[in-house]
């Protein structure tokens, strides 16, 4: 087997070699190899949180903004329905006044027509007294020869207050 | 192994010869070495090559660059914890020789240096002098505490001490020859059936029909290799973290 050979000159050379190579690489890739990677990699990662944190200042800022116009719809939405309520009590009350005014003006003109209608009821009555009295005395005249004003006057009022009473 | 009339020779390929001519022989500068040089070569020119757009979005290169870079550290940091940083450069260059030289050996007339015992156990020793340094460093004299657990019985003092100094000691051997043993498993079954290939594809139409399931097995061979050449270096690099964390923390 080559690799025991140990008698061999160039396997101290082998060793010695690999000591001098292997601690050649450690010193170039410690010093100037690696922490360029690194620094590449610090640059990267640091990018990556500048713009996560600028993600989320933006989201914030969406955040707020978005706040404010649920804030402002509500509001906005508050004001309307007040305006609608306040027109809707206006005209309510406006046609409760429009209806009171021609309830006063109907029941104004009811009662007028009542009392017109009263009044002509006492004309008539009033005339049918006088009717039945004339007539009373017209037949009392022609039948007895006399008549007793008074006495047909009380008999005709009896006989209306028996009508009208009954 | 090189039986059959010298046919298989599966050793061969680990013999050592001098490189660059008389100057490589005056300095014992062989093939092994100059695979080295190529392998911190490669690993350097990634580095520096891929990371050259320093780009924010990285390209393939940068890619791969950065993702060896993250997985050593995450196995550093992961294992020794954050004071585990300043081993990182160690644990990376020792990492990426290994796993670059196990795959760089596979290619045809590449030599896998980690495939000697004397360069797997240099650089077992390197791992067993820092840990022994590192520990020594950090916790003086209480170091030695390591040796015997904290809450065993003093009476087993005796059994337990070199026990544990022998599991000590034993960490560079057993780090080096699993390494070397792999690699050199490898590439003698790699040898092994690309020779019986050879072998039965001389020997008439029926030895080449036959000679298809040595070839098929080969390639099944590399692609295991391949897994064994990432595997083996990991081991090697986790193993190392494993120990620089008993020298840091002490159990």
């Amino acid at each position: 087997m080559p690799q025991l050979d140990f008698a061999n000159p160039l396997m101290i050379g082998q060793i010695v070699w690999l000591l001098i190579i292997f601690g050649a690489l450690y010193y170039i890739l410690s010093t100037y190899a690696l922490p360029k990677v690194a620094t590449v990699l610090e640059d990267r990662a640091a990018r990556i949180a500048a713009d996560l944190n600028l993600a989320r200042a933006a989201k914030a800022e969406a955040d707020t903004a978005m706040v404010a116009l649920r804030d402002a719809s509500a509001k906005a939405r508050a004001e309307s329905q007040g305006a609608i309520a306040a027109a809707a009590a206006k005209a309510t009350a406006e046609a409760q006044a429009r209806a009171e005014e021609l309830n006063a003006k109907l029941s104004a003109r009811i009662a007028e027509s009542e009392a017109q209608i009263g009044r002509a009821r006492d004309t008539a009555m009033g005339a049918l007294r006088e009717v039945a009295s004339e007539t009373t005395l017209g037949l009392l005249q022609k039948l007895t020869g006399r008549a007793d004003d008074a006495a047909v006057g009380r008999a005709v009022d009896a006989a209306l207050a028996a009508r009208t009473g009954g | 192994m090189a039986a059959e009339g010298n046919a298989i020779d599966a050793l061969s390929q680990f013999a050592l010869t001098p490189v660059l001519g008389p100057v490589g022989r005056a300095i014992g500068f062989s093939q092994s070495n100059l695979h080295m040089v190529i392998v911190a070569g490669l690993i350097i020119a990634l580095l520096t090559y891929g990371m050259r757009a320093r780009a924010v979005i990285p390209g393939r290169l940068q890619a791969t660059a950065e993702m060896l870079y993250e997985f050593v550290r995450n196995l550093v940091v992961g294992q020794v914890g954050e004071e585990g940083k300043r081993f990182f450069p160690f644990v990376f260059t020792l990492f990426t020789f290994v796993l670059f030289g196990n795959m760089f050996g596979l290619l045809p007339y590449a030599f896998t240096f980690t495939s000697h015992i004397a360069v797997t156990f240099a650089l077992a020793a390197i791992v067993f002098v820092l840990i022994t340094v590192v520990g020594l460093a950090i916790h003086g004299k209480h170091w030695f505490s390591y040796f015997f657990p904290e809450g065993a019985p003093i009476v087993l003092a005796p059994l337990i001490i070199p026990i544990e100094i022998i599991s000590y000691l034993s960490r560079p051997v057993s780090l080096s020859v699993r390494l070397f043993a792999n690699m050199v498993a490898g590439h003698v079954m790699l040898k092994v059936f690309a020779t019986f290939v050879v072998m039965l594809g001389s020997a008439g139409a029926l030895g080449i029909a036959g000679s298809t399931a040595p070839l098929a097995i080969n390639i099944a061979l590399v692609g295991f290799e391949v897994l064994v050449a990432f595997l083996q270096a990991y081991v090697f690099a986790i193993l190392t973290s494993i120990y620089l964390h008993d020298a840091v923390h002490l159990h």
